[in-house]
């Protein structure tokens, strides 16, 4: 049984997914990157591998994408992580029209065909407003967890205005706001509402067509979740499985290379597209 | 991916990039020695430069905004750039005024020579920018600057037609402007107007005029002779430095000769064409190469470019002057060119998507640059009325002309490469008769 492996190697974060050859997935890991990408890619690798109970000499081919998918050096190819969320989405709710992916450091809106095809895509450029990031330092500067701001945000009833849309800025005008006597349930249902605004504008600039599926690692907040929706004024299809989206897009990728008959032999290791 | 080999007997092939380099690298030489020797010389612009007037005069000519990108093409725009706003210029200004700026404090110091001081500044209202970058020199070094006004088109291409006598018109009121400027280069350079030598050398503006168009015609043939982008910057500079000059005009017939020659050999250029792509916006210049690689590493090559339209000088309007009325003439090819740059920048919707059919592109990169928000701001717009006409893909990407702190390559390799993933998955799944 030859499986497929998707390696998506984040800004904050490394997923990997294996499948089988039905496109099942069997094993599944995330780690945080760290400072060395390559082992990040192989650590997170080798427990997915781990998870499935899978051999290394029963993969038949490998993807790496996201930032560090050039360091995926046992890969046999790399897809960028627009593509992956794409197709990851596709597959997991065959009626996505548009996807938002929402990251550590990048946010992407991707409008997409069925199958998975990307139309169109728009992505934050050259800052962290609007993305994961934004969240970190908000949390940082209020002494919270991140994996509790969500939860802190959804209790507010009063958002405060959140002006700036620099991540940087954002951290002295959350203490500002502190220093004006305002509840930090309402400061973090603020900051939630100023990422959202944010990425509706990337996505109007593709064009919003439902369904549309939330992809990332933003999708464990559940105030973003709500807040976009609310905004958006449509159900967003969110699963556990959206934080391994482009990791799973990446396996699907390598899957259909098999099914194409190309294997990680005949490609050669480390070979790299462009 | 294949790799077009070039017939090792053919002279022609490669020399309009040879050609273009020597001439190039000539005319900066010449602009050294005015420095050195204090020479007259006048500072023009791309769009509107009225150098046909100028060269009369025997006046050399610089174009700030090429001297501009060519510190960026050289790898040394960062030094300029920081130069200029240590003396107190914004990051949010044009990065081409902040180069020049630092260039006049520097005495003319430049990577290809040494340039002259301005001794007369002539401009068009074409770009706001260019109002308040003469005011500069006037500042500096008291330079003359003459500023014709050239009325705009009334409204986007298309939608509001003017007619015969308003244009007229309009043309009245360029020429006589024009008048005032030759009373201005006659005071600055004590020389008579002469007329016959109009004439001459709207003769070699008429010839250049004619290959240029025919050039622009070659990049509708699979495959595309020249990539607009890399060759076509070339172009560009021999198009606007040696403009009305007889050297000029013959530089543009024998590149049209090779690339007739290419399109018979069937030869395109470098790696195999697989995706036939428009430009729109100004180049990258500051990792120019890189960038232009990160497209043809995937078989992308540039058949159109809106920058070949605006920074001609008006040459893609195919403009031929009437030699029987030069003045007339010049004032008429002044209006239109200018027009037809700002149309090209502002307004080209329909103009792309023209070129999307003639030139049967697949795909339309949009490049806004961050230090030009002239150029940039309506590409938003433009990408989605071509999505809504066109059944092709887009890209847009953003970086900037001079700046290397705003320009990221890998984010810009990210979405360059997810734009030929989307680009190739297409073609495979059209291939395979799927909608």
């Amino acid at each position: 049984m030859r499986y497929a492996g998707g390696v998506d190697v984040g800004s904050t974060q490394t997923k990997a997914v294996i499948l089988d050859p039905s496109s099942k997935i069997v094993g599944r890991s995330l780690i945080d990157t760290g400072a060395n990408v390559v082992q990040a890619a192989e650590r997170a690798y080798g427990l997915a591998l781990e998870e499935g109970g899978i051999e290394v000499g029963d993969i038949g081919f490998v993807i790496g994408t996201g930032y560090g998918r050039y360091r995926v050096e046992f890969g046999q190819a790399q897809v960028t992580e627009i593509c992956c969320h794409a197709r990851g989405a596709a597959r997991m709710y065959p009626s996505t029209r548009t996807v938002l992916d929402m990251g550590g450091q990048d946010t992407k809106a991707i409008r997409i065909e069925s199958g998975g095809d990307v139309l169109d895509f728009c992505m934050n450029d050259k800052c962290a407003a609007g993305t994961g990031r934004f969240l970190q330092s908000a949390a940082a500067a209020l002494d919270l967890d991140l994996g509790e701001i969500g939860s802190i945000a959804l209790a507010g009833t009063r958002p405060v205005k959140i002006s700036t849309t620099c991540t940087v800025f954002a951290e002295s005008e959350v203490l500002s706001w502190l220093a004006r006597d305002k509840r930090i349930e309402d400061i973090l249902a603020g900051v939630h509402r100023s990422i959202a605004s944010r990425s509706i504008a990337l996505l109007r600039r593709v064009g919003i067509e439902e369904e549309i599926t939330f992809t990332g690692g933003v999708t464990r907040n559940e105030a973003m979740v709500a807040v976009l929706e609310e905004m958006i004024g449509a159900t967003l299809n969110v699963s556990p499985e959206s934080h391994y989206m482009g990791a799973l897009g990446a396996a699907l990728f390598a899957l259909e290379r098999l099914e194409g008959g190309v294997t990680a032999a005949a490609v050669g290791a480390g070979e790299e597209k462009p | 991916m294949i790799e077009t080999t070039l017939p090792a007997e053919s002279d022609l092939i490669g020399r309009g990039e040879r050609e273009g380099r020597r001439l190039f690298t000539e005319w900066f030489g010449e602009l050294t020695n005015a420095a050195l020797n204090g020479e007259p010389t006048a500072y023009v612009f791309v769009m509107g430069s009225l150098v046909e007037l100028l060269r009369t005069f025997d006046l050399h000519v610089t174009f700030p905004e090429i001297n501009s990108l060519q510190t960026a093409v050289k790898k040394v725009s960062g030094e300029y750039l920081a130069a200029a706003e240590d003396y107190g210029y914004s990051p949010d200004i044009c990065g081409y005024v902040k180069a020049d700026v630092a260039l006049q404090l520097q005495g003319g110091d430049h990577p290809m020579g040494r340039l002259p001081k301005p001794s007369l500044a002539v401009l068009t209202n074409a770009c706001n920018t260019y109002i308040k970058w003469a005011e500069i020199w006037e500042r500096l070094h008291g330079t003359r600057v003459f500023t014709i006004d050239v009325p705009g088109s009334r409204g986007a291409p298309g939608k509001i037609t003017q007619s015969r006598a308003d244009f007229d018109r309009d043309v009245g009121y360029v020429e006589h402007q024009i008048h005032e400027l030759i009373g201005a280069c006659e005071e600055v350079t004590g020389r008579a107007f002469a007329v016959d030598r109009l004439r001459e050398i709207l003769g070699y503006v008429n010839r250049m005029s004619r290959a240029y168009v025919r050039l622009l015609e070659l990049g509708r043939e699979r495959p595309a002779p020249y990539d607009a982008l890399t060759e076509g910057t070339i172009y560009l500079g021999v198009a606007n430095g040696l403009r009305g000059t007889e050297a000029g005009a013959r530089y543009f017939e024998d590149v049209v000769e090779e690339l007739e020659q290419r399109v018979d050999l069937r030869l395109g250029k470098g790696r195999e064409e697989k995706h036939r792509l428009i430009f729109v916006g100004v180049p990258c210049y500051p990792i120019f190469r890189r960038f232009h690689e990160m497209f043809s590493e995937w078989g992308g090559t540039f058949v159109g470019s809106t920058y070949l339209w605006f920074a001609s000088g008006g040459l893609n309007v195919g403009f031929e002057h009437n030699l029987d009325d030069p003045i007339r003439s010049l004032a008429e090819a002044t209006l239109i060119g200018v027009r037809s740059a700002g149309d090209s920048m502002l307004f080209h919707d329909r103009a792309l998507i023209r070129a999307i059919d003639d030139y049967a592109a697949d795909g339309v990169v949009y490049h806004p640059i961050k230090s030009c928000r002239t150029v940039s701001t309506g590409l938003a717009d433009s990408r989605r009325v071509v999505l809504e006409q066109r059944d092709v893909q887009c890209l847009y990407i953003e970086s900037d002309m001079m700046d290397p702190r705003v320009i990221s390559e890998a984010q810009l390799k990210n979405r360059i490469d997810a734009f030929f993933e989307g680009l190739e998955s297409r073609k495979l799944r059209l291939g395979r008769g799927e909608p």
